[in-house]
């Protein structure tokens, strides 16, 4: 029996196509997107086998700069991404993808109360989780914040004392997802993408999106490159088409990215 | 058979130089890359002497709990047969093997404010995460069964004799405890004081996930690096080796170190 399953192992290695490997460093409010994509270019050519390395852009891009070897570096912000052009390791860098921040409050009735629109984010007594201002979301999150200081009847101060409501600085931005959805804190700024996608029921479970005005909220942009060290440059080229093509961006579009629309 | 021996000899000096080399050339690596300007510059940040001193605070405070709270239970698993001691032990262990984020999660829906003790605590005026009180806990967690596992090997080397005749002398237990078997076993209570302490130092996924990250208030050392990383690796490097040196330097002070375990004191105790 165990012979049996031995001979079929070795009969499943024999008929397997000469390995080709894409490595794909991708932000991590990427992961489920870019699964996806993987999974559908590895569809499209069954020599391909696309590996996903997800993790904080800036850690990406610190892990490439430090001899990391990956063919597609997708990163949250610019300045990541910037980090590595500046060291000449990647290809003409892409805009692909915008994502914008929402409020999320935990379904709690006191929360309910208190928090109704943004201009309650400064209500004294909220405990608000951010991502910490080291980290693309948490510097997103501030920049919303100083925006809507300036708008009409929010008041100058309006940052500051949302700031001041602050409990905590999340390492990351599913880190306030979590401490929200657990009822820990009453809200926190997060990606849309963070509380969208086909799994959103899951993820939107005890909590409640309030959307931020485009007038005052921050895209986020989502930068991706191949590198110059390319192992695979066909792979490359077919990922990158892939991820900027209409396929790609509606993918991207179902997990709550705002697409750059085809051609650009 | 000579040469059997010789060549027994050289494998176990050709594995010796290369745990030697696993252990000391990741150190060695970071000692190279700092820079001294940046661990200058780091050193005169006050978030990091916050970061440094929470720490030390933290860790110190987790270790006293860990003795006091984990001593009666290393004497039990250490000392008394009794059914269901296999499960204790195991339980116990359970910190250990858990992902510390899990860990921080597993704390949070029992302490948080909405956890299953939240509405009792909350009732008391106590709201443990995002604060210090919930670093500690954290710690705490992780390190016990370091320090229960160390106890109670320590206490299970002592003597039977010395034992048996506080007995026919009519020692109370607590009597032979405190006068025999925890004075007989210090090297291994230190060292599983030391083991716990490093644990607790070390700590950050059951902190950040339990305790969130607010500088002064819960960012210890580990989430201070970790977000350093986001930024300025070298000055993350920097924060790393200040950790270090300190965490070397408390354990050499101290003479404690995870080796003192097993070593009896005073009489020696053979079985």
């Amino acid at each position: 029996m165990a012979l049996v399953v031995l001979l079929g192992a070795c009969g499943g290695d024999r008929e397997a196509p000469a390995g080709r490997t894409l490595t794909v460093f991708a932000a991590a409010s990427l992961v489920e997107a870019f699964g996806e994509l993987a999974a559908e270019l590895e569809r499209q050519d069954s020599t391909l086998e696309v590996r996903l390395n997800v993790a904080g852009s800036q850690q990406l891009a610190g892990q490439l700069v430090r001899g990391a070897v990956a063919d597609i570096f997708a990163a949250a912000d610019r300045e990541a991404m910037q980090f590595a052009a500046a060291r000449g390791l990647v290809l003409e860098p892409r805009v692909f993808a915008h994502n914008r921040l929402v409020v999320v409050a935990a379904r709690q009735p006191e929360v309910d109360m208190m928090l109704v629109d943004l201009l309650n984010l400064a209500t004294p007594g909220l405990k608000l989780v951010l991502a910490a201002p080291e980290v693309p979301a948490g510097r997103y999150a501030r920049e919303a914040l100083r925006n809507l200081s300036g708008a009409p009847g929010y008041g100058p101060d309006f940052a500051d004392r949302v700031l001041g409501n602050v409990v905590s600085d999340e390492v990351n931005v599913r880190a306030v997802l979590t401490k929200v959805r657990l009822g820990e804190a009453h809200a926190g700024i997060v990606y849309a993408s963070d509380v969208s996608g086909p799994d959103s029921i899951a993820r939107r479970e005890g909590i409640r999106v309030i959307p931020i005005p485009d007038a005052f909220g921050v895209r986020a942009e989502y930068v991706i490159a191949r590198l110059r060290s390319v192992g695979d440059s066909a792979g490359a080229e077919a990922f990158l088409r892939l991820v900027l093509g209409p396929q790609g961006q509606a993918v991207l579009a179902r997990y709550g990215f705002e697409g750059v629309g085809p051609g650009r | 058979m000579k040469l059997a021996a010789l060549m027994a000899r050289a494998a176990g000096g050709a594995a010796i130089g290369a745990v030697g080399a696993f252990l000391l050339l990741p150190v060695l690596a970071l000692l190279l890359q700092v820079r001294p300007r940046t661990l200058l510059a780091e050193l005169a940040d006050p978030t990091v002497l916050d970061a440094l001193r929470l720490s030390l605070l933290t860790s110190a405070g987790a270790t006293v709990v860990v003795v006091l709270l984990g001593l009666p239970v290393g004497l039990l698993l250490g000392t008394r047969e009794f059914p269901g001691k296999r499960l204790l032990e195991a339980l116990v262990a359970l910190p250990m093997v858990l992902p510390p984020t899990v860990a921080g999660l597993a704390l949070l829906l029992a302490f948080g404010r909405t956890g299953l003790l939240g509405g009792a605590l909350s009732l008391l005026g106590i709201t443990v995460p995002f604060s210090t009180l919930a670093v500690v806990i954290a710690q705490v967690f992780v390190a016990l069964p370091f320090f229960i596992g160390a106890s109670a090997a320590g206490f299970r080397g002592v003597n039977r004799a010395y034992t048996e005749v506080a007995a026919t002398l009519r020692a109370s237990r607590p009597y032979t405890a405190a006068r025999i078997l925890v004075p007989l076993s210090v090297p291994s209570l230190a060292a599983g004081a030391a083991m716990g302490w490093a644990r607790a130092l070390g700590e950050f996924g059951a902190t950040i996930t339990f305790a969130g990250n607010v500088p002064g208030v819960t960012q210890t050392m580990p989430l201070a690096v970790y977000l350093r990383l986001e930024t300025d690796f070298d000055a993350a490097i920097a924060l790393a080796l200040m950790l270090l040196a300190v965490s070397f330097g408390v354990l050499f002070a101290l003479g404690a170190s995870p080796f003192s375990l097993g070593r009896t004191g005073a009489a020696g105790a053979s079985r």
